[in-house]
């Protein structure tokens, strides 16, 4: 068969004139330089790309994100502390608005306590000024009903005296009905 | 060409085709100078692109609280940077952009790569051997520059009976020198077993009868070529923080 010229170029140390690899492609030679080459290029590329670009942006990316969230948890923690001391100042709040009402509950409680003491000694003592005049009244007329009684016995007696025909010595009447009574 | 192609019959495997390098501009069959723009570099452009994007486009927001691509982005970053930390040490930071380039790079690349008709840069030996002797090299000038001549205490294991330790010291040496090869061999190796399993079972499902079961082999290598492009740059990653490590602490 002949080979074209093209085929007869192709056909070499790695390619047979079919156009396909003698033995393995990787031990060429002839394409040790083109890898090598290539490579370098290749790493430098990649390493150049990762110093100046990729590494310092990922880096500051992260610094920047370790930052924020030990801020935002230094900022949580100082919340919670402010709450802490809001429900401290409200609990404290409440407890002295309570003694303070404690303490004015009690002020009133004495207050009227010593208005209401006054109120009864007041009453008291007009109580007793009215029993003791009621006892003098009560005293005037038992005077009184016990003069009248004398009276009436008197004159009783006298007529009963007379009545039973005896003769009327007022005085000695007066005196029988005065010790009579007197008995009593 | 055509008789060519007719002679070979429905059936061909050409499972490492994916993985020739070709020019992307020009005639076809022009030769592949260092400097020439190719598949390869057209992918590995992609993977630049893809890191641009997510960590420049995604984040161009600088959001306290942020978007679905600026979240990606800062994982990617948190993941590395605590790689770095807990492996290397607090005093290895300063080396972390290099080891995120490097993990950025593998991730980027090898996922790229599983997009169909792509092309798996990762797989180019000459592409993991650059990365794997680059960090080798890089870890033991750091090594010696940082501790000097007690760099080689490294290889000296002192809790170990004396008699044994030129024997130990032997075994480490070759160990230590062995480190490049399979830092890079691993990684090679795994993305382009991967895609040549994937091209082998994709040429089997031109027969109609075994078409399904191909399909769903595909299916799940792909699934699994998904997880090996995760940890692969994982691996290379951890590793990597791992010989920095040693050569930052040679003392066991």
């Amino acid at each position: 068969m002949a080979t074209t010229p093209i085929e007869q170029e192709l056909a070499g140390a790695c390619v047979n004139s079919l156009g396909n690899a003698i033995g393995m492609p990787q031990l060429c030679d002839a394409w040790f330089g083109n890898q090598v080459f290539w490579l370098l290029v290749a790493l430098v590329a990649i390493y150049l790309i990762l110093t100046k670009l990729a590494l310092p942006r990922l880096s500051a990316v992260l610094a920047e994100r370790t930052g924020t969230i030990s801020n935002d948890l230094a900022a949580a923690e100082d919340l919670n502390r402010q709450a802490k001391d809001a429900e401290a100042a409200y609990e404290k709040a409440l407890a002295d608005a309570r003694a303070e009402a404690q303490r004015i509950s009690d002020e009133a409680r004495a207050a009227i306590k010593v208005d209401l003491d006054a109120a009864i000694a007041t009453a008291d003592e007009k109580i007793a000024a009215k029993s003791a005049e009621s006892e003098k009244q009560i005293s005037e007329i038992r005077a009184g009903a016990t003069a009248s009684i004398a009276e009436v016995a008197k004159d009783v007696a006298a007529e009963i005296v007379k009545a039973l025909g005896g003769k009327v010595d007022q005085s000695k009447v007066d005196a029988a009905v005065v010790a009579r009574m007197k008995g009593n | 060409m055509a008789e060519d192609a007719h002679a070979e019959g429905g059936l061909t495997f050409h499972p490492m085709d994916q993985f020739m390098i070709k020019p992307l501009f020009g005639e076809y069959g022009d030769p592949v100078h260092w400097y020439t723009v190719t598949n390869l570099t057209l992918w590995m452009a992609l993977a630049v692109l893809c890191v641009l994007g997510l960590f420049v486009f995604a984040t161009r927001g600088r959001a306290v609280v942020p978007g679905r691509g600026q979240s990606v982005a800062e994982l990617a970053y948190g993941f590395v940077y605590k790689m770095v930390e807990d492996v290397t040490g607090k005093d290895a930071i300063r080396y972390f952009p290099y080891i995120f380039t490097l993990f950025l790079f593998i991730l980027f690349a090898n996922f790229l790569a599983l997009i169909p008709t792509s092309f798996s840069t990762t797989s180019h030996i000459g592409v993991t051997a650059v990365l794997g002797f680059g960090v080798f090299f890089a870890v033991t000038i750091l090594g010696f520059v940082k501790n000097g001549a007690s760099f080689l205490g490294l290889f000296w294991v002192t809790s170990a009976p004396l008699v044994l330790r030129p024997i130990l010291a032997l075994i480490e040496v070759i160990s230590y020198f062995v480190r490049p090869v399979s830092h890079s061999i691993r990684l090679a190796g795994n993305i382009m077993a991967g895609h040549a399993v994937l091209k082998v079972f994709a040429g089997f499902a031109a027969i109609t009868a075994i078409a399904p079961v191909s399909v769903l082999a595909i299916v799940a290598i792909y699934g699994l070529e998904v997880l090996v492009a995760g940890i692969q740059a994982y691996v290379f990653t951890i590793l990597t923080c791992v010989y920095l490590r040693d050569a930052l602490h040679p003392s066991h």
